[in-house]
C-alpha cells in the first residue's frame, strides 16, 4: 500500500514523501531523545534555582502563638509546594500523559515476575501493621476505643454556640438614650498607609506633643504635620527585607526612639533629621517602646525588656525577664513609678522603676486573666494606679486594674479582638480599637463601662490607636492601609475656654506664690 | 502543705505522674469545651492552675462526667494501659464530627518495677503544661468556625485484653472524613509524654 502511495506522491510534490517516511522511520525508532517530553527533575530544579520564586508564602501566620517549630504554619508548606510544581504538560502523550509518575519498572517488574497470590496477603497485612505500628506509636489494631456511655447533659436548648454568634454580630442599634454630646460618625480626615505591616504585635503610629504623627510604613518612617499637612520622610532602613517594629516620641516631641526587625533599637533627632544613636542589646525584633524621662524601655519578640539610659554610652541599664513570649504591650505610668507590660504568653506585668532587695527587677503584679496576646495597655491619666488592658482573639476582654491592689476593677466582653485602648481626659471616656468582624472604635464610659458609641469605617482590622497633644482627636491605623483621624474627644467651646481659664489661672497662683 | 514540699524534693513516681496527666486532661477537656463554645460561657468559672487562670465547668452534671473520666484515666495511666485519649466534637442535628484533639500517650513501663522517683521539677512540667494550654486557647485564632450547636465525647484508646468497666462501653474511632491537621506541644514527666493535636474538617471552600 505505501508503494503505492509513494508511486502517486511522487508525481506532486517529490519532498512530501521524504518527510512522510522520515516521520514514520523516527516513529519506528525507540532510542532517538522524545522530542517534547517533560524535563528530567534534575533538569526542572536547575531552572527553577535560576529564577527562585519569590512570592513563596503569602499567607503571614500573623496573630498565631508563636509556639515551637514543631507546629506547622500549614499553609506556607501548602502552596510551597504548589509553586514547586512540575511544568507544564507539554511533554506525554495520550497514553502516558506524564512519564516521570509512571513506575515503569515497578509495573515491569510486576507484570513479569510470577506472583504466588496466596502469599501476598500476609506479608502485606504485617506491611500494613508495620506502618501502622509506626505511625500511631502502638498497635491500632490492639487497641480498644471505649467511650464513656451516658451522653452528658447537652448544652440547654435555645444556646446558640457563642462563636457563631460572636463573629456574625451585626451592627447594634443605636443606644435609645442620648449620648449628651454629638460624635461625628465619619473620620475628620483618611490618610494614605501603603504597606502598613498587617502585624498585630507591632506598634506602628505614634503622635508627638509637637503634633507631628510618626507612621512606620514598612521599611520607612514618615511624619505627617497635623498643622500644615506636609509629609517629611524621616529615615529608611538599608535592608529593604528589614522593617519598623515600633515608634515612640519622647514627651517633649523632638526625639523619636525607633524599633526595627533587626533587633535594633535607634534614636533619632527630628529637627536635624539625623540618627543620634543605634543601640543594639535584643537579639529579636523590638515591637514595644515606652518613654520614661531619659529611660527608655524596649520590648522584643524574645519576651525580654530592657531599659536604655539614652544619655550614655552603655546605655543597656537593666533586663526585665517576665515573659516568655513577644512583648507586644509596654507603657510607663505617667508618673514614672510603674511599667506595664502585656505579651503574647497572655501575661500583664507590672513593673517597678527601681530594683528590689536582689539588685534584680521582679514584677510587683502579675495578671494571668487574658486568655489572650495583650497588647493594648493603658494607665488612666485621672486615678492613679489605674490600668486598662484589652486581649487579642482568644480572649475580646478589656479589663481594668488597680495595681496596687491587684484587684480586677471591670471586665467587659468586647467581642472583638482588642489592639489598642486609649484613655480621654476631656469626658472620662475610653477608646478601644478592634479587629474582626466590624474594625470598629469603640467609647465606652468610665467607670460604668457603658458603650458610648462605635466608629466604624475601617474596612480591615484596627492595628493601633494614638491621641493628638489636644486629646480631642484619636488617630486609627488598620490593615486596610488607610489611618483614619476622628474627632471624638471634642471638648465644646464653653469648656474648651473653661479649662484654659483654669489652666492659666493656676499658673499665675504658681507665679505669685514664687517670688 | 508539707506534703505538698515533700512531693516536690521527692521527685516523679508513676503515681504522681498519672496524676499530674490527669488532671491535665481535666482542665485541656474544660478549656476545649469554653474555647470551642460548646457550652455556654457564662457555666464557666475561673480559677488559676499552672500558674495561668483558666476557665472550668459549674454545670453539676458535666462535672460528674468529667470527674468520671479521670478518676478513670488516673487508674489506667497508673497501669500503664492507657494510649489515647480523643475529644470529639460533632453537630447534634447530623452527627457529623467537625473537630477533634487526640491526646496520645506514651507510657515508660519500666517505672512500674522501678521504685526510686524520677528527676524532674514540677515547675519544669508544669511549664510544659502551660505552653501546650496556652496553645489550646490560641487555637480559635485559625480553627474554623463551629457554625451548629455541637456536643462533645471522650474517646479512650486502651490495651485490647482490658476489661470492659461498667458505664464504659467500645466505640469506633470516629475520624474525620475530610480533614486538615495541626500537632501542638508536647510534654512529658519523664513517665509519661502526651502529644497533642487537633484535626478538624476541612472547609469546603478553600
Amino acid at each position: 500500500m505505501l508503494r503505492g502511495q509513494r508511486g502517486a506522491a511522487a508525481r506532486g510534490s517529490a519532498m512530501a514523501h521524504f518527510v512522510f517516511e522520515a516521520d514514520l522511520h523516527g516513529l519506528l525508532r525507540l532510542d532517538t531523545p522524545i522530542p517534547n517530553a517533560q524535563l528530567a527533575r534534575w533538569q526542572c530544579k536547575a531552572k527553577e534555582n535560576d529564577s527562585p520564586t519569590t512570592s513563596m508564602s503569602p499567607m503571614k501566620p500573623a496573630n498565631r502563638s508563636h509556639s515551637s517549630s514543631k507546629t506547622p504554619s500549614k499553609t506556607s508548606g501548602k502552596s510551597g509546594s504548589k509553586i514547586q510544581n512540575t511544568p507544564s504538560k507539554a511533554g506525554g502523550d495520550r497514553y502516558i500523559p506524564s512519564r516521570s509518575t509512571m513506575q515503569m519498572e515497578m509495573a515491569n517488574f510486576l507484570l513479569t515476575k510470577e506472583n504466588d497470590p496466596a502469599d501476598e496477603s500476609p506479608t502485606k497485612k504485617e506491611q500494613q501493621k508495620a506502618w501502622a505500628m509506626n505511625l500511631n506509636g502502638f498497635d491500632v489494631e490492639e487497641a480498644k476505643i471505649l467511650r464513656l456511655s451516658g451522653k452528658p447533659q447537652n448544652a440547654p436548648e435555645g444556646y446558640q454556640n457563642n462563636l457563631k454568634v460572636l463573629y456574625s454580630q451585626k451592627t447594634t442599634p443605636g443606644s435609645s438614650r442620648k449620648n449628651g454630646r454629638y460624635i461625628p460618625s465619619m473620620p475628620d480626615r483618611i490618610l494614605d498607609a501603603p504597606e502598613i505591616h498587617n502585624d498585630y504585635y507591632l506598634n506602628l503610629i505614634d503622635w508627638s506633643s509637637q503634633n507631628f504623627l510618626a507612621v512606620a510604613l514598612h521599611n520607612f518612617v514618615y511624619l505627617w504635620s497635623y498643622t500644615s499637612g506636609e509629609i517629611i520622610q524621616l529615615l529608611q532602613m538599608e535592608n529593604s527585607d528589614d522593617y519598623i517594629s515600633s515608634v515612640s516620641w519622647t514627651k517633649e516631641g523632638n526625639y523619636l526612639a525607633v524599633g526595627t526587625s533587626n533587633a535594633e533599637v535607634q534614636l533619632w533627632d527630628v529637627q536635624q533629621q539625623k540618627r543620634l544613636r543605634n543601640m543594639t542589646s535584643h537579639s529579636s525584633r523590638v515591637g514595644s517602646l515606652s518613654w520614661n524621662s531619659h529611660i527608655l524601655s524596649s520590648g522584643a519578640r524574645s519576651g525580654h525588656i530592657h531599659h536604655h539610659d539614652v544619655r550614655v554610652a552603655q546605655h543597656h541599664v537593666a533586663t526585665l525577664v517576665g515573659h516568655t513570649q513577644e512583648v507586644c504591650g509596654l507603657k510607663w505610668s505617667l508618673d514614672g513609678r510603674y511599667l506595664a507590660s502585656g505579651g503574647n504568653d497572655n501575661l500583664v506585668n507590672i513593673w517597678p522603676c527601681t530594683q528590689g532587695d536582689s539588685r534584680d527587677y521582679a514584677p510587683v503584679q502579675t495578671f494571668t486573666q487574658h486568655q489572650g496576646a495583650v497588647k493594648a495597655v493603658a494607665w488612666c491619666p485621672w486615678q492613679s494606679n489605674v490600668l486598662a488592658t484589652g486581649g487579642g482573639t482568644s480572649d475580646r476582654h478589656i479589663r481594668i486594674w488597680s495595681v496596687s491592689s491587684g484587684a480586677c476593677l471591670a471586665a467587659v466582653d468586647a467581642h472583638s479582638q482588642v489592639c489598642s485602648i486609649l484613655w480621654s481626659t476631656n469626658y472620662k471616656e475610653l477608646i478601644s480599637g478592634h479587629g474582626f468582624a466590624q474594625n470598629q472604635l469603640v467609647i465606652w464610659k468610665y467607670p460604668t463601662m457603658a458603650k458610648v458609641t462605635e466608629l466604624r469605617g475601617h474596612t480591615a482590622r484596627v492595628l493601633n490607636l494614638t491621641m493628638s497633644p489636644d486629646g480631642a482627636t484619636v488617630a486609627s491605623a488598620a490593615a486596610d492601609e488607610t489611618l483614619r483621624l476622628w474627632r471624638c474627644f471634642e471638648l465644646d467651646p464653653i469648656t474648651k475656654k473653661e479649662k484654659e481659664r483654669a489652666s492659666s489661672a493656676k499658673s499665675s497662683i504658681i507665679q505669685h506664690s514664687i517670688r | 502543705m508539707a506534703k505538698q514540699l515533700g512531693r516536690e524534693q521527692q521527685g516523679i513516681t508513676l503515681r504522681g505522674s498519672a496524676e499530674i496527666v490527669a488532671e491535665f486532661f481535666s482542665y485541656g477537656i474544660n478549656s476545649i469545651l469554653y474555647q470551642r463554645g460548646i457550652y455556654p460561657p457564662e457555666t464557666f468559672t475561673r480559677v488559676t492552675k499552672y500558674g495561668l487562670t483558666l476557665l472550668v465547668t459549674t454545670d453539676p452534671e458535666l462535672k460528674n462526667y468529667l470527674n468520671n473520666v479521670v478518676e478513670q484515666m488516673k487508674e489506667w495511666l497508673d497501669k500503664c494501659i492507657v494510649q489515647r485519649l480523643v475529644v470529639v466534637i460533632s453537630s447534634i442535628e447530623n452527627n457529623e464530627v467537625l473537630e477533634r484533639w487526640q491526646f496520645d500517650i506514651e507510657c515508660d513501663k519500666t517505672a512500674k518495677d522501678e521504685s526510686a522517683p524520677r528527676e524532674k521539677s514540677q515547675k519544669a512540667i508544669q511549664d510544659e503544661i502551660r505552653s501546650v494550654i496556652r496553645q489550646i486557647t490560641a487555637t480559635v485564632t485559625f480553627l474554623p468556625l463551629l457554625e451548629t450547636t455541637c456536643a462533645f465525647d471522650l474517646l479512650i484508646y486502651t490495651d485490647k485484653d482490658l476489661a470492659v468497666p461498667e458505664k464504659w462501653e467500645e466505640s469506633g474511632p470516629q475520624f474525620i472524613a475530610n480533614s486538615e491537621e495541626v500537632r501542638l506541644r508536647s510534654f512529658t514527666t519523664t513517665i509519661h509524654k502526651v502529644n497533642s493535636m487537633v484535626s478538624y474538617k476541612k472547609d469546603s471552600f478553600p
